[in-house]
């Protein structure tokens, strides 16, 4: 159904409505297989509402939202169900399940969906978390962990099942330089060896330069601009120069 | 009017909620262990809440059915009449609204908190049905735990009327027993100890709609909790009469 030489995901003329509130208007671009987007702009523009969009957790009044070239905008539950699982998704917030441990969190998923048998799955959890560097904090309880280690379980769950599209919010808000930049590594880590397709959300502009291979700026719902760090930073709008510019 | 479109508006999502339980619950897969989880979340930890309420009532009761008995001359049927009320309507009914309590506020908060900290997103992202893993295990735990809370309950409350029986006319305990099960069938024991079963389904359905479709943030968790015991309190109650006029119907032996 999806040919090699389709983009992963696409918008098309996407807008996106809460009661009377145009979120997103009007937004069209397509994330090429293997790239990596971060999507840039100021709080509350439309970017989180963005990567559910992708996910199918929100759906737009217009336009298309294809992944691998299916249109996911109409589908039911169970053909929902089959993209989402090529799809890892880390929350703004996490969102990790705060009655199971981490070692469940991350066997929720790999238990329902996978065959794999107890020991497989026994060393994926343990191998992920060792990639996020919570190798050692496996048996706590969310409540038990800071907000950055919350962020990196949640991306640990995110890749547990070796999504081949990864739509990470945030991913390293919360953390500091040295983490932060190690968060980088992994994913570039995922797009060299996986070929994984990667959108980003993210305020992080260094991370961003180092991880996207383009950068897309919303501002007010509407895409700003999208392409290379390069042709951004000379960007005619000033908000874009701003938002890219490394220069604090 | 407005009253009357909200309540309609009302019946009709609930009603919808649980159709998509049941065409839900009837496909695989089947949440086992999910199911036992929620078991022994509503029904091993309202054990210790059933025991010491029926244990309660059932001193209260005695006492209290003692003096009006002993103005009659009718001291002989305290066991008789303790037992009946009990097995009748007491046992189920108090059951039935000490889980809606406890357990209604526990998961319509549960629930709700899930939606609104973006975790029933999460696990619908991880392409696992969200409805089967949460609401349904939470449906069917209510349903089974129910019936045997109340058979606790029961057996809490005769004990109680027992003690105070023996403490003040020294009923010995097979006389008691005699006693209280002379009038106790079948009949009159299976149809309203079933009947919880309803008082379950209610529980579990008013709570899990509440929590599962609550939108609105953080003062939403709060709402949906308060909502559902006071709703589920208020159908089990409305209920009951139903349930007691249809066993009537269907077992008159029952009705003595
Ligand atoms: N479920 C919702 N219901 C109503 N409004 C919503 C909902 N989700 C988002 N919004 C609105 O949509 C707008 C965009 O939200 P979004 O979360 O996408 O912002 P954001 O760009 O991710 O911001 P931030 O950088 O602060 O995370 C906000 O104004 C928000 O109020
Ligand atoms: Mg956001």
């Amino acid at each position: 159904m999806s040919g090699s030489g389709e983009p992963a995901v696409v918008f098309e003329s996407v807008t996106k409505r809460f009661g009377d509130r145009k979120v997103l208007d009007d937004v069209s671009f397509a994330v090429e297989t293997g790239e990596a987007l971060c999507i840039l702009g100021r709080s509350g523009t439309g970017k989180s509402v963005t990567l559910k969009l992708m996910i199918g957790l929100l759906k737009p009044e217009k336009g298309a939202v294809k992944i691998r070239g299916q249109n996911i905008v109409d589908l039911d539950e169970d053909g929902l169900s089959k993209v989402r699982r090529q799809i890892g998704f880390l929350f703004q917030s996490a969102a990790l399940f705060d009655s199971f441990s981490l070692n469940d969190n991350l066997e929720l998923p790999l238990a329902r969906m996978t065959k794999k048998s107890k020991e497989e799955i026994d060393s994926i959890i343990q191998a992920t978390l060792d990639d996020v560097g919570l190798g050692k904090d496996r048996h706590k309880m969310p409540a038990e962990l800071s907000g950055g280690m919350r962020k990196r379980a949640g991306l640990a769950r995110a890749l547990a099942l070796d999504p081949c599209i990864l739509l990470a919010d945030e991913p390293n808000s919360g953390l500091d330089r040295v983490t932060s930049s190690e968060i980088d590594d992994l994913l570039l880590g995922l797009k060299e060896k996986g070929k994984t397709t990667i959108v980003i959300v993210t305020h992080d502009v260094r991370g961003a330069r180092r991880v996207g291979d383009r950068m897309a700026v919303l501002e007010k719902g509407r895409l700003l601009a999208i392409g290379k760090a390069e042709e951004l930073e000379n960007h005619e709008n000033e908000l874009v120069r701003a938002l890219v510019s490394e220069k604090d | 009017m407005v009253a009357i479109q909200r309540y309609l508006e009302f019946t009709g999502k609930v009603g919808l909620f649980a159709s998509h339980a049941v065409c839900r619950a009837v496909l695989p897969p089947f949440e086992v262990r999910m199911i036992f989880r929620q078991i022994e979340e509503v029904g091993w930890k309202s054990l210790p809440l059933v025991l010491a309420s029926g244990f309660a009532v059932g001193l209260v009761l005695t006492l209290h059915t003692r003096s009006s008995l002993l103005r009659f001359g009718a001291e002989a049927m305290i066991p008789t009449v303790q037992s009946l009320s009990f097995f009748n309507e007491i046992g189920p009914l108090i059951a039935g609204l000490l889980v809606a309590g406890r357990v209604g506020a526990g998961i319509g908060a549960e629930l709700a908190n899930m939606r609104v900290t973006e975790q029933i997103d999460a696990i619908e992202a991880l392409s696992i049905d969200s409805f089967k893993l949460l609401v349904i295990p939470r449906l069917i735990a209510c349903i089974i735990a129910l019936p045997i809370l109340t058979v606790f309950m029961d057996v809490a409350g005769l004990t109680g009327g027992y003690l105070v029986e023996r403490s003040i006319s020294h009923l010995s305990l097979p006389l008691f027993l005699e006693q209280a099960f002379s009038q106790v069938g079948w009949a009159t024991f299976i149809p309203p100890t079933l009947k919880t079963a309803v008082f379950g389904l209610i529980i579990g359905l008013i709570s899990s709609f509440f929590g599962y479709t609550t939108d609105e943030g953080a003062s939403g968790v709060g709402r949906a909790s308060t909502n559902s015991v006071v709703i589920s309190s208020l159908l089990i109650i409305l209920s009951d009469v139903l349930l007691v006029k249809a066993i009537f119907f269907l077992f008159p032996d029952s009705a003595i």
